[in-house]
């Protein structure tokens, strides 16, 4: 039994750590957000320079070959500074499709690219009624002789005005809710018949809505198998939570630490508020909740580690539990925050509603918390 | 990180699997259900019968330093046999001796009150029970007055102690009594141990809410009690007292048995139905079960985390007021589901006409479960009591 990280993770968090700390301060974070990119090139230069942006890729094409634990290390750390540069639809999300959808000649040629951070990635995959059920796709990809021809309108395509690649999620047979015949293809951004609408997510991260209008792509930018984008999705899906519920968890721990030392220096009534029961007891409800949060991350870090779960179902369990897990102590700790903090709470000064904005956007990725309790119940409770 | 079991974790898994299989007597499974106990006498032998052969196993009491008869476990062999035990529906060892008392006595004790007592509670030939509370300490435990004066070389213990579990069946009591009030009310405590046969002691029946006998006042006039049996220093009890809390609390997590409980809510959720409908397709029913195993998971590994930390060296701090807190809001909020699973049929109280009540299998078990259950915030130290520990000791405010 063991929970504690290897001597290289502890230096990689460390490193991500020092960073945050020195060189992305709430005003740094502020003017980036403002820029009129929304990202820092700069920042993400140095993420690259310090070998970030290629922990999870293999050996192979130049990467670190790191897995869900060395994801979360990072992601915490980056939570901490609530880093808007596009390490999740860039890495997590782009990065993973690419690694997943078997050998080819567009992974060997991006991945590198992405590793020295000249290529910026996004995944388009929501649309306006899909909601959390991702296989609701109306998006078309037709084959004819010369390639792929796409039409359809995808939503909040995160890091969609910064891609410098697409990997846009098609229907390529079957009808609008079915789980096959869905298919992944790379598009150039600045291909034909593509038009992006950028604007901001109130976490300070860029997204667009992209339309797709008779654009035509070559037969070879399908990835993976026809018909089969899904599984792929699905292969990634694990890292991608693992890697946002980190985030999260990093995010509570900034939140509970500063509340906790609000308490002590505001005064009323002639003491610090932290003499308040009232507020100590929440304030211990706010600890614990992080303390299972993080209890649940590990939880899926064991269950997805290697050779410690065969069991796929409960695999699946894990990682729905943590998903409810972390949706539920980020409400908590996150209204809380702006609770204790008073009027200070409710101001766009202060940092505290930026961390809390952050952690409702991450409960709302990939299923809140409610979808994934669903999906819980689906394979947990059965009268047969 | 991870949690795999190395081969030779295997191998003990299997041998536990094997002894709980082959010794325990689970047909006595009946007598040995606290929530639903009936009679006493066949209770305290149920459980004091399979104590003996956990002892004679040696698996008595495997968290003892191995001197005094520990098992010398590794914390990844305690979590197995505690998940196995669980999983088994095998009750745990009755706390007051093995995990209260005795580590008092072989970490303050001396040589003569090791020799004496250890021995006797690992064969479970004395039953011990706490003497804390009073009418007037509650969650202000300090505030305790039951004197201890020392007259012609023995003390007179005079007083009134209060939810003393289980105080019927005991041969010993540990007790935290006053023995000087000069001082700050937490130094001049002392911890005592009294034989219940003492000239003195009475003992009054509590009925609790479940219409059982498990609570009990304890009275002492005039009780002489031996100086021989004062643990360490006069007045030096409270630190004796308060250094073993954290390891009664780590106890209070009771995942193993909570998981049990929840497998069994699973399992009756198919077959109790409404309109024709399990119980457990009713997706509201579903959220509410899914909403107290979810944290029942977390909790899980909340508690491995505890014992890694205390496995490399670390002693369970303020963290284990955690796990009571969550533990037992866990366990309740498990017998609040069995409690709305037996819906109005659990209201039935048996009678000698009908003695299963109202005829429902586990209707008794659920109600009983659920008001007894209520202590569980309330005892050793209540949740609010752990709040203000975690307060200070974790938050520093």
């Amino acid at each position: 039994m063991n929970f504690q990280l290897s001597d290289e993770q502890a230096m990689l968090k460390d490193s991500v750590a020092r960073y945050v700390k020195d060189q992305y301060n709430f005003d740094t974070r502020k003017k980036i957000i403002s820029s009129e990119k929304g990202m820092s090139t700069e920042s993400w230069a140095i993420f690259s320079d310090l070998g970030w942006l290629s922990i999870p890729f293999s050996e192979h094409y130049g990467g670190y070959g790191g897995g869900n634990e060395d994801i979360a290390v990072i992601m915490e750390e980056l939570g901490k500074g609530i880093v808007v540069e596009p390490f999740v639809p860039t890495i997590l999300l782009f990065g993973g499709l690419l690694s997943h959808c078997g050998p080819n000649d567009i992974a060997a040629d991006l991945i590198p690219k992405i590793i020295e951070g000249h290529c910026l990635g996004a995944f388009a995959y929501l649309e306006r009624q899909s909601r959390f059920e991702i296989a609701d796709m109306k998006t078309t990809a037709i084959h004819s002789k010369k390639g792929w021809c796409i039409n359809g309108s995808k939503s909040v395509v995160l890091n969609g005005s910064n891609a410098t690649h697409i990997i846009v999620a098609a229907r390529t047979s079957g009808g609008q809710y079915d789980l096959s015949g869905i298919s992944l293809f790379m598009v150039d951004a600045d291909t034909r018949g593509i038009s992006i609408l950028p604007y901001g997510m109130m976490d300070g991260h860029k997204a667009a809505n992209i339309n797709f209008d008779d654009v035509k792509i070559p037969a070879d930018a399908l990835l993976g198998n026809l018909d089969e984008g899904m599984r792929i999705v699905e292969k990634i899906m694990p890292q991608v939570l693992i890697g946002l519920c980190a985030e999260a968890i990093g995010i509570m721990a900034v939140l509970n630490e500063a509340t906790v030392a609000y308490t002590k220096t505001r005064h009323q009534f002639g003491v610090p508020i932290s003499s308040f029961q009232a507020l100590q007891h929440r304030m211990v409800d706010t600890f614990m909740a992080a303390e299972q949060a993080r209890s649940m991350v590990y939880r899926a870090l064991c269950a997805f580690g290697e050779g410690n779960l065969d069991d796929e179902n409960e695999r699946m369990r894990s990682l729905h539990a943590m998903k409810i897990s972390v949706a539920k102590s980020s409400k908590l700790i996150g209204e809380e925050a702006i609770q204790i903090h008073g009027g200070m709470g409710m101001t766009d000064e202060l940092n505290i509603g930026h961390y809390v904005k952050r952690l409702m956007t991450i409960n709302l990725m990939f299923g809140d918390g409610d979808y994934h309790q669903r999906r819980f119940n689906k394979i947990s409770y059965q009268a047969a | 990180m991870d949690v795999t079991f190395t081969k030779e974790d295997l191998v003990f898994r299997d041998e536990v699997r094997e002894f709980f299989a082959t010794e325990y007597d689970f047909s006595m499974a009946g007598s040995l259900n606290l929530a639903t106990i009936s009679d006493g006498e066949c209770y305290k032998d149920a459980i004091v019968k399979w104590q003996k052969k956990l002892h004679a196993k040696g698996w008595i009491a495997p968290s003892w330093p191995v001197e005094y008869g520990g098992a010398g476990w590794s914390v990844t062999q305690k979590f197995i046999f505690e998940t196995e035990r669980g999983a088994a529906g095998i009750p745990a060892v009755i706390p007051f001796g093995i995990s209260m008392v005795a580590p008092v006595i072989y970490t303050f004790g001396n040589e003569e009150q090791k020799k004496k007592f250890l021995p006797r509670i690992l064969s479970s030939d004395d039953w011990w029970c706490q003497g804390y509370s009073e009418p007037g300490a509650g969650s202000d435990l300090a505030a305790l007055s039951t004197s201890a004066d020392l007259v012609d070389g023995e003390y007179l213990v005079n007083g009134h102690k209060i939810w003393t579990s289980y105080a019927q069946y005991a041969d010993w009591i540990f007790c935290l009594v006053r023995t000087s009030k000069e001082t700050r009310k937490q130094q001049g405590i002392s911890f005592l141990l009294i034989d219940m046969k003492t000239p003195g002691i009475s003992i009054k029946p509590i009925v609790t809410i479940d219409g059982r006998h498990h609570l009990n006042e304890v009275m002492f006039e005039d009780v002489r009690v031996p100086v021989e049996n004062l643990i360490g220093e006069q007045d030096k009890g409270w630190t004796y007292a308060k250094a073993l809390l954290a390891h009664e609390r780590t106890g209070m997590a009771e995942v193993a048995d909570s998981k049990r409980a929840f497998s069994e809510l699973k399992e009756r959720a198919k077959y109790e139905v409404n309109g024709g409908r399990a119980m457990i397709d009713d997706p509201l029913f579903q959220m509410r079960m899914s909403d107290v195993e979810t944290e029942l998971m977390a909790l899980e590994y909340t508690e491995l985390r505890v014992l890694a930390a205390m496995a490399e060296g670390g002693t369970p701090g303020p963290e284990s007021s955690l796990l009571k807190i969550k533990g037992t809001e866990i366990t309740q909020a498990i017998q609040e589901l069995q409690l709305q699973l037996v819906a109005y049929y659990g209201g039935g109280i048996p009678s000698n006409v009908q003695k299963d009540g109202c005829g429902h299998a586990f209707a008794e078990e659920a109600r009983c479960g659920y008001l007894f259950g209520r202590a569980a915030t309330i005892y050793g130290g209540s949740n609010e009591v752990q709040r203000n520990v975690i307060a200070k000791m974790v938050l520093g405010v």
